[in-house]
């Protein structure tokens, strides 16, 4: 199998690699398929300029057109057949797939899709045992996205540091089209080094950096600090349900970490938790003061705060400072 | 009990209803044969339509989740299409049904709500004569989501309907509906059907045993589709014993924490399940409908293809939200039995429990907590219910709810 991560099925496809062959691309990472896919493609072009593409759901498959699709041609020219949704196959057509996995044609790549999952199970076992190649795009699980981070600004040609990685998956989110786009538009603005100061200006006054800061501040009792920077962040357009969210999301750590098992190394903690390793030091140092009943309220308040937002409170910049209020005492009385 | 045949056979325990649906049925078909037999008789118009009693022209029918508004509805419409009222087996029947008759029109929408757009082209329709012999049938499944403007584009239709235009609206409670609407339609209300009946008809039409029939009739608590789905579906039932499982792992912090997880990546998961074949299909739709087939479609995808992609994307996409955010509430309903089962036991009532099979686990607790207590359970609950359909963020809210029901002893 090869690698999950981006990197591999980036890398310059060696000529003609996925010709003459079924490839199947498989996990639910849209980014990663998509890659996987193209990577296939263009394999096929390199070996053939003048290839033909051809791309279809798998649930419009009918029995008989993956034949007409793959058949030898007389203009002789090299072919891509990609089938997106294999889980989707009508039932009726998998002999058809799985025949012509055991004896694909010299001049074609067929690719598939596969989301992963129950659906269609046996037919991947089958064309597993047909020897097909696959390309696993497995979704990435939060402690792996820096890694996934660091490999894009390598890939762009550039560099950046664990921690900076960090900060960038909390300015952009989890979604992996997000934060390449963000890798490789950094590293060509910034030249070469993408460091937490160059993130901070890029995404300044961006919601989630501003709302994370209040969060922070709040879950560490700095409460003047915390409304400080609420008023800070509403004033410039950072919506309510976003500090609501990086309220819980904080509370949602401590409270894990809590209860995480004792004598746990960081690496395992930080894989119980589904935090990256050096966020577990953090993570401990706001946990200082907290107890779980304290938490427990803390969390409550939140939730409250949120429907006081979303139900249109007249007030929500006071539902919020409301609740930074309640983490705080929350800390010091539990 | 009277016999119960035809499109009628499956309407589990509304008797009642069914009586007055098919008084109401033979009723219009009586004016249909009055009409008849003027027109070819004297040769003129009728004046006070025939058979008037029973038959009206504009129906709420209202019912909790599950106890079978649509079909009710789509029963009537067979029936009003049907020769024989209502046999079941004739090409009126079926496709009456199955929601193809081009004299029934079926309305529902997997959107938040129905909009006015779609109800003036309904409103269009019913303004003209049934292609058929007999009746214009447009039945709107989610009357409860019309907003006030489309409800407003309906009321003249109901007030001064066309000749031969039936209306169905179906809504969970008649409070669900718009006043003015609500007015102007005949009233039939569901109830919840009886364990027994629903169990006898999930062991006829799905032939499971009788102890997994009475299992899924009592899970269930009525709801038909959810009572097949628990009879037919391993998977079903897996997921519902893992909601069940959550209060057994409130043993912590942590604890409510990873519970309140699961809850929500549970309903994502029936969420995903019950879409990703649908998605693909209507996608695969959509390619061949824009002239992408097997074989056609090669070099790069049209404009015209990937705009109408994406907007179908959306669709679905909103769809999904519905789906997890309904089988969320399902399972915060299936805790809020768990509960009253506990309730129940602690106040010594001698009723049949929803969750027998946990009728160890429920009689421990019912010991130890003070009814109180338990109230203050269920209301937590239903508070998270509150809080997810006023859009509090679901993970959020359901950690809210786990961590209040947490046991004192054990905090
Ligand atoms: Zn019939």
């Amino acid at each position: 199998m090869l690698s999950p991560m981006a990197t591999k099925a980036r890398s310059a496809p060696s000529e003609g690699e996925a010709l003459g062959g079924v490839t199947l691309v498989l996990g639910p990472e849209d980014l990663l398929v998509d890659r996987a896919v193209a990577a296939a493609v263009a394999s096929v072009r390199a070996s053939d300029p003048d290839a033909d593409l051809t791309e279809l759901e798998a649930a419009s498959l009918a029995p008989g057109a993956l034949a007409e699709l793959t058949s030898p041609s007389l203009f002789a020219s090299a072919r891509a057949v990609v089938v997106r949704g294999l889980d989707t196959l009508p039932a009726e057509a998998a002999d058809a797939v799985l025949s012509y996995a055991k004896d694909p044609q010299p001049d074609v790549a067929l690719v598939l899709t596969h989301r992963g999952g129950q659906k269609g199970r046996g037919l991947l076992d089958k064309l597993r045992k047909a020897r097909v190649r696959v390309v696993a795009c497995e979704a990435l699980k939060s402690y792996e996205l820096p890694t996934f981070v660091i490999r894009e600004a390598r890939g762009a040609g550039g560099r950046i540091s664990e921690e900076a990685a960090q900060l960038l998956i909390e300015s952009v989110g989890s979604d992996l089209r997000a934060l390449a786009g963000a890798a490789s538009q950094l590293i060509s603005d910034a030249g070469g080094v993408i460091t937490e100061e160059a993130i901070r200006a890029y995404f300044a006054g961006r919601a989630e950096v501003t709302s994370f800061a209040v969060a922070d501040a709040a879950v560490t009792g700095r409460t003047a600090h915390a409304l400080e920077q609420l008023r800070w962040a509403l004033r410039s357009g950072v919506a309510p349900v976003l500090v609501t969210s990086a309220l819980a999301s904080g509370l949602r750590g401590l409270a894990k970490l809590a209860g995480a098992p004792r004598g746990l190394r960081d690496g395992d903690l930080a894989r119980e938790i589904g935090v990256p390793p050096w966020k577990v030091k953090t993570l401990r140092g706001q946990l200082r003061g907290w107890s779980q009943e304290g938490l427990a309220t803390a969390i409550q308040a939140v939730a409250r705060a949120d429907a006081d937002v979303k139900g249109g409170a007249d007030d929500a910049d006071y539902a919020l400072e409301r609740a930074v209020l309640a983490v705080s005492r929350a800390r010091s009385e539990g | 009990m009277s016999e119960v045949s035809g499109v009628w056979a499956d309407l589990v325990g509304q008797e009642p209803t069914v009586a007055v649906l098919r008084t109401a049925a033979r009723a219009a078909a009586a004016r249909l044969a009055a009409e008849a037999a003027k027109s070819a008789g004297e040769g003129a118009a009728p004046s006070q339509p025939a058979g008037r009693s029973g038959m009206t022209h504009a129906w709420l029918i209202t019912g909790p989740p599950g106890s079978g508004r649509s079909n009710t509805a789509r029963a009537f419409a067979a029936a009003l299409q049907c020769e024989r009222q209502g046999c079941g087996e004739c090409t009126a029947c079926r496709t009456s049904l199955a929601g193809t008759n081009p004299d029934v029109t079926l309305v529902r929408t997997e959107q938040l709500s129905l909009r006015v757009d779609e109800i003036r082209e309904l409103v269009r329709k019913s303004a003209m004569s049934p292609v058929g012999r007999r009746w214009q049938v447009l039945v709107v499944e989610d009357a409860d989501r019309l907003t006030e403007q489309a409800a407003d584009a309906l009321l003249k239709s109901l007030e001064e309907p066309a000749d031969r235009t039936v209306w169905v609206l179906c809504a969970p409670t008649v409070e669900d509906a718009v006043p003015t609407i609500r007015s102007r339609c005949r009233l039939l209300v569901l109830r919840t059907p009886p364990t027994t009946a629903v169990a006898q008809v999930l062991q006829r039409r799905y032939a499971v045993s009788p102890d997994l029939a009475v299992f899924a009739a009592r899970a269930s608590q009525g709801h038909i589709g959810r009572a097949r789905a628990l009879a037919t579906q391993e998977e079903v039932r897996a997921r519902r014993e893992q909601v069940l499982s959550v209060p057994s792992k409130l043993r912590d912090l942590a604890g409510c924490l990873t519970a309140a997880a699961s809850l929500v990546e549970l309903a994502a998961e029936e969420a995903r399940a019950a879409t990703a074949e649908l998605d693909a299909t209507e996608k695969a739709e959509l390619e061949r409908a824009l002239g992408v087939t097997g074989s056609g479609g090669r070099g790069p995808r049209p404009r015209q293809l990937q705009a109408a992609q994406k907007e179908l994307e959306d669709q679905q996409k909103v769809r999904a939200k519905r789906l997890q955010r309904d089988a969320l509430d399902r399972a915060l309903l299936d805790l809020v039995a768990f509960y009253r089962d506990v309730l129940v036991v602690a106040l010594g009532a001698s009723a049949e429990l929803v969750n027998e099979e946990l009728r160890d686990d429920i009689e421990r607790r019912a010991h130890a907590n003070r009814p109180e207590l338990i109230l203050r359970q269920i209301d937590a609950i239903l508070a998270c219910r509150d809080a997810i359909a006023a859009n509090v963020a679901p993970l959020l809210a359901v950690e809210s709810m786990t961590i209040a029901l947490l046991e004192p002893t054990r905090r």
